[in-house]
Formats: structure tokens, sequence, C-alpha cells
């Protein structure tokens, strides 16, 4: 039980999926210039990152693996992940409409958000077991919310503020995002 | 009205250039730039999957229903990532090390499905052929550009050389993940300064 709580907080703070590992910038500076549209996406985030680590590991293991075609990884992930994107869309769209409706436009981004797919891949490099997948999958994907959300604070508080001309929008976002992750940097060496 | 071939070439250098001028596929750019090499590694491995997923779409615009346009793109696109994973696998193996997961993620880079969607499934073979090329240079000028700062600040060296004497301290700073964002960050801020009138 000990070694999953150390895996999460590493997952989350230390190795944090957008300010330590690069994954999924786009819609971290896409989707951070307001608050509603950044817990819309941190939590499609969420949900459809569980499901697809899940889904990737038994991919990988029962399919992949002992058929020996680890060559076709990266074919059968991205495969994995759009349908299973387009299922919960279809599933939530007939049963939970609420969330639907929440969620939005931002469920088929995810096919293309690198952060899903990056963890996928990572679970498999790690040599990760089905439980530590999961753990990995969740708290990568809360980590991917925590660090959207606190800087989409950060970002409406920049709003207010009399910024220069060139630096505006993206650059500025780009040196905001540089200095939270210099915050998170602090967690290094923790776990 | 059409433009022609040399103009769709010369926009990806500076009109359109990623990741600054399009905001697209910003995680290679940040993760990958270490160093001026890997940089350009990784920017002609995504010109390569750029101009060949952009010429098949391009070919095959008229065969693939548009309902199913996206999923058919992807495989498209994850195809051709799996011919530069076992290429590059194969033949410059210290690379293929050093870009690690970034290599099958080119496959979910933005700019490549952004062009094959915008671009590549509205205009003819040539013209989606002359595109991938210029925006996949200006994608690899870019990345040895924003490489080559962090590397001669955080190393001290140039193409693993060293420009500076040896009383030169490194800023280690610049080949952080912290350094990555506050460095293109910047870098864009020049660009606008620059082209902006």
């Amino acid at each position: 039980m000990g070694d999953y709580i150390i895996l999460a907080i590493s997952c989350i703070l230390v190795n944090n999926i957008l300010l330590a590992q690069y994954l999924g910038n786009c819609p971290f500076l896409g989707t951070s210039k307001k608050m509603e549209t950044a817990v819309g996406m941190a939590m499609a985030v969420v949900f459809v990152l569980v499901l697809a680590g899940v889904f990737t590991w038994l991919t990988e293991a029962f399919i992949l693996k002992p058929f020996k075609m680890e060559y076709l990884r990266t074919v059968s992930f991205i495969l994995v992940i759009a349908s299973l994107v387009q299922f919960v869309e279809m599933f939530l769209k007939k049963s939970i409409p609420a969330l639907y409706a929440g969620l939005g436009i931002f469920l088929p981004l995810i096919t293309t958000n690198c952060a899903v797919m990056g963890v996928c891949l990572i679970n498999i490099k790690e040599e990760y077991t089905f439980m530590q997948a999961l753990v990995a999958s969740f708290a990568y994907a809360a980590g991917f919310g925590l660090a959207l959300i606190l800087f989409a604070g950060v970002r409406e508080r920049i709003l207010l503020a009399r910024v220069p001309k060139p630096l505006q929008d993206t650059s500025i976002g780009l040196v905001t995002a540089g200095m939270l992750s210099l915050a998170f940097f602090a967690f290094k060496g923790m776990v | 009205m059409a433009k022609s071939i040399t103009q769709e070439f010369v926009k990806g250098l500076w009109e359109e250039i990623p990741p600054f001028r399009l905001v697209l596929g910003l995680c290679p750019t940040l993760a990958v730039t270490k160093t001026i090499q890997d940089g350009i590694g990784m920017g002609v491995a995504t010109t390569f999957v750029l101009v060949c997923s952009n010429v098949l779409v391009s070919a095959m615009r008229n065969i693939i229903p548009s309902k199913v346009r996206i999923a058919a793109f992807i495989i498209i696109i994850a195809t051709f990532v799996t011919v530069v994973e076992l290429l590059m696998q194969a033949f410059t193996y210290p690379l293929f090390l050093s870009l690690g997961i970034f290599i099958p993620l080119i496959v979910v880079n933005c700019i490549v499905l952004g062009r094959a969607e915008a671009f590549a499934s509205k205009n003819a073979v040539m013209h989606s052929l002359a595109d991938g090329m210029g925006i996949g240079t200006g994608f690899t000028l870019a990345l040895a550009a924003l490489g080559a700062v962090r590397e001669v600040f955080g190393s001290g060296t140039f193409w693993g050389m060293p420009v500076f004497g040896p009383s030169f301290h490194p800023f280690s700073f610049m080949i952080q993940a912290p350094g990555a964002f506050v460095c293109l960050g910047l870098m864009l801020c020049i660009m606008n300064l620059v082209g902006k009138k």
C-alpha cells in the first residue's frame, strides 16, 4: 500500500506530467485562459486517462506481447485511445448528459493530447504491473489537473496586469509556466 | 486564389512557422531541445512524417469519407511514425535513445494532424508536399534555434564542442524544465518584437 502512495506522490508532484515531463502542453496553454475551461479539460483528462491507461496496458499484455507485435504499439495505442474517446463520448451523451455538457468540446480534443498517449507509453516503459499502471494513470491525470487549474488561476490574474505588447498572451503564458515549473522543481528528490 | 508551390513552401519558414506563429506541437519543442542535435533530429523526423502524411492524405482526399476522416488521418500518421521509429532504431540508435518516448509521440503532435486536416485534405498533392516541407523545415529551424540557445547557455557547448573558456559555469537552469518554458516564452516575445508591425 505504501508503495502505491509513494508512486502516486511521485507522479503527481515530482514527475508532474505538464511541468516536469513536458507532456500535454498544447491543451495546457490552450485551455488555461479561463478557469471554467481549465476545470472542464482537467476532468475530461482524468476520466479518459484512467480508462486509456488500463486499456492500453491490457492491449500490451494480452495482444501485443503474446504475439510479439510490440512494433505495432504506436498504431494500436492510438487506435485504442481514439476509439475509447469516441465510446466515452457516446456513452456520456446517452447516460449522463449533464457531465457531457460540462466536458463538451474537450473530449474529442483528448485524442491528440500527448499526455494521454505519453502516460500509456510510460506505463509500458516502466514495466508497471496492472495495479501500478492504474495508480500511475490516475496520479498523472491528477497532477495534470492540479497544474492546469493552478496555472489558470495565475493566468486570470495576469489579464488584470499590464503586460508589454510583445510579451502578451502565449509568450507571458510560457514564462509564467516556467515559474510554476520552477515551483514544482522544489519537489525533485523528495521521493 | 491558389498560391504557387513556392509560396506554400516559403510561408512555413516565417509567416506560419510552428511553434511560434502556430502555437502547436509544444511538447516536443520543450522536451527535446536540450541540445541542438536532438532538436534537429526531432525536426527531421517530424518533417518526414509531415511530408509523407500530407502527400498520402492529399492523394486520398477524395476517397476518405468525411465522417471518418480524422480516424483515417491518424492511422496514416501512425503508420509513418512507426516507419520513422524503426528507421531511427536501426540507423541512428543514440539519437533514438535520447529522444525516447517523444518519437512515438509524433503521432499526437498537433502540427501533423493540423496540417492534414487544414491543408492536405483540401489541396492538390504537389501543394501539400510543399506545405509539408515548408512547415517541417520551419519546425526544424525553430527547434535548432531553441536547442542552440539552451545548449550554449545550459551546458556551455555548441554541437558538443565547448564555446566558453574553462572558467564558464553552465547556467543549468536552461536545460531543466523551467528553463525550457522561459526560453521559449522569451523567444516568442522576440519574434513578436521583430515580426509584427
